[in-house]
């Protein structure tokens, strides 16, 4: 549905994106990850015609964004920015017929039901009458949400959907975001919080300097890295873990006080493994299968590419908490 | 698979355009004009200034003239009226010194608040609607959207418009009322607007905001902040006021067709201006990131 192949776009001095390709999947939630100023809003700028890149090409729906077509683009595209550009002095009504308006909807009886349809979806109808400066960070972005899909749009491109909200409502909105995945849209969301795009990317672009470090489904990516099994191992005493470190079919063992990890040509050593551990008379308390999370992924990918830098990246305490649940470091 | 490459094309997306949209550009005029309307700290000083020079000036000047009598002040106002072109002492009616005062006054000393007027309250919302658009982030929904560049100028222009040229079109009926009831008796019954007036308001004054407003526009759209607009804004609309301040002096105190010339070539003018004008809309600029932002 879109491709961007070598794109790239600088302002003056500072590059924005520096050869940038990727894919997004029609019916697919596609999801551009990477730290502040990575480009991922730049991007779908781009994609939508907003910005034309200096070099590169850009297809969107089988259209080049940047030239007369991208009025189809942008007509058949719904955006949600990372604020979310609404009217203040305006009704929420208001906000939404002046979108239907403009992606011809039209006026009347027929495009207000519409309007008050896409309201409905996003819990904002009754709010429609007051004005927009009145509303909540939440409300504004629920509204922000209805306003983009009132067309029906192809592709939804969001940015950051949730910046700025509390974990509830952002859950909300995540929840939003998936149902309309589960419709058949093709959608692409920016984030940088790598919880966020936890469990929706069906794709995943790893984004960074304005480049593309790597992208695929999340399954496939997480194989390139960690092709073999990976268990957590726990006993009472940490020193009886030492038992397995040279077990066959262990690739790698490494351990930290009372956890081991372990990593295996195949998972079927696992009962094996308890078993030496039980018959060396230790007492095992915990076995756990490592699944890789998306957060485990980027640092990978950040690593493998000689790029983490802990300090750009914004990290978030439920971010740590999997990490360390996950047995993992970075 | 269709590739277009774009190396080292626009920077601005605007990329050819699209056959004009008129719906869409209405529907943002009409959108800029709802919430100018919305805004009562817009809307109160427009009235005010408006009602203060259309009504409150005249009205007491005209009084005082007319009605009070005072002897000193329209022996004053009289030897202005030499002054005046031969043209303009031509068309003067009344037979006493105050009625012929009353009606100078009416129908030329007051012909530049209907230019100053409009022309004030459309720069103050020019300026604002495309720097305002950057600044509040409604921009990116302007430029993601599918409404075109010349469709979002035009509109705006509009909207600018319809403020400044309502307010004159309103102040006007108003004055025209005021004149009749305080001079009309004086110079033998209701006289205003004269044709030179309509011909002012209806020909001559549009294409003036017309011009002044696409300057403002193209202000409005390469400055960093509404503040910056609001000043460059009165640099630049200053000197049009002058010139449209003195064209409508003309207008008025010559006769026969001058209103008619002066208003042809500020029409002439304001089409190539507002041709120009419609390329400073950009969608970068919208976003914020054009050079120079």
């Amino acid at each position: 549905m879109v491709n961007v192949v070598g794109v790239s776009r600088w302002f003056g001095d500072v590059q924005a994106l520096t050869n940038l390709t990727l894919e997004v999947p029609k019916g697919k939630v596609t999801v551009l990850l990477g730290p502040n100023g990575a480009g991922k809003t730049t991007a779908i700028r781009v994609i939508t015609g907003a910005l034309a890149a200096n070099e590169g090409h850009t297809e969107v729906f089988g259209l080049n964004p940047a030239t007369a077509d991208g009025e189809e683009v942008r007509s058949r595209c719904g955006v949600v920015s990372a604020k979310p550009s609404l009217y203040d002095r305006l009704s929420g009504f208001d906000n939404l017929r002046y979108a239907a308006e403009l992606y011809e909807l039209g006026r009347g009886a027929k495009a207000d039901e519409r309007i008050r349809e896409a309201a409905a979806m996003f819990a904002i109808d009754a709010s429609l009458d007051l004005q927009v400066g009145g509303y909540s960070t939440g409300m504004k972005t629920r509204l922000a949400l209805a306003r983009a899909v009132l067309h029906k749009p192809d592709l939804l491109l969001l940015d950051e959907p949730t910046s700025g909200l509390d974990p509830e409502s952002g859950a909300a909105v995540l929840e939003l975001i998936q149902a309309m995945a589960a419709d058949g849209r093709t959608v692409l969301m920016c984030t940088h919080l790598l919880m966020e795009a936890e469990g929706l990317a069906d794709h995943i672009v790893v984004m960074e300097h304005g480049t593309s470090l790597l992208s695929g489904a999340p399954d496939q990516l997480a194989s390139r890295y960690w092709p073999s099994p990976i268990v957590s191992l726990s006993t009472e005493r940490g020193d009886d873990l030492d038992a397995v470190a040279n077990h066959e079919g262990v690739l790698s063992f490494s351990r930290s006080r009372t956890t081991a990890r372990l990593e295996l040509d195949t998972i079927d050593r696992v009962p094996e493994l308890v078993s030496r551990l039980s018959s060396a008379g230790a007492r095992v308390t915990t076995v756990a299968p490592f699944q890789p999370t998306l957060e485990d992924l980027y640092f990978a990918v950040r690593r493998h590419n000689g790029a983490a830098d802990d300090e750009k990246i914004e990290t978030t305490p439920d971010m740590k908490a999997t990490s360390f649940a996950a047995g993992t470091s970075r | 698979m269709t590739t277009i490459t774009a190396k080292n094309q626009a920077h601005d997306a605007s990329g050819g355009h699209p056959p004009m949209n008129w719906a869409r550009m209405f529907t943002v005029a009409r959108t800029d004009l709802k919430q100018l309307a919305q805004s009562r700290d817009f809307w109160l000083p427009m009235s005010i200034l408006g009602g203060f020079f259309f009504v409150i000036v005249p009205a007491i000047l005209l009084l005082t003239i007319t009605k009070i009598g005072d002897v000193e002040v329209v022996s004053r106002m009289s030897q202005t009226l030499e002054v005046l072109p031969q043209s303009a002492q031509e068309q003067l009616r009344g037979n006493s010194p105050e009625g012929q005062t009353g009606y100078a006054l009416a129908v030329f000393l007051f012909a530049p608040m209907a230019v100053v007027v409009p022309l004030t309250i459309s720069t103050a919302v020019g300026a604002a609607t495309i720097v305002g658009e950057r600044e509040k982030g409604t921009g990116e929904f302007l430029a993601h959207s599918p409404a075109g560049t010349r469709e979002i100028y035009l509109g705006k222009l509009i909207a600018s418009l319809i403020p400044g040229y309502l307010t004159t079109i309103v102040g006007f009926g108003a004055y025209s009322v005021i004149v009749n009831l305080t001079v009309g008796p004086e110079v033998g019954g209701w006289f205003f607007p004269t044709a030179q007036w309509w011909i002012m308001i209806l020909w001559v004054l549009p294409p003036f905001l017309a011009i002044c407003l696409s300057l403002v526009l193209r202000l409005s759209a390469k400055v960093r902040s509404t503040a910056a607009a609001q000043q460059a804004s009165g640099l630049v609309s200053l000197p049009l006021i002058m010139i449209a301040y003195s064209q409508s002096t003309g207008v008025l105190f010559g006769a026969g067709k001058m209103g008619i010339y002066v208003g042809a070539i500020a029409w002439v003018v304001a089409l190539v201006s507002l041709h120009r004008g419609v390329r400073s809309v950009t969608r970068s600029r919208l976003l914020g990131v054009a050079a120079g932002i």
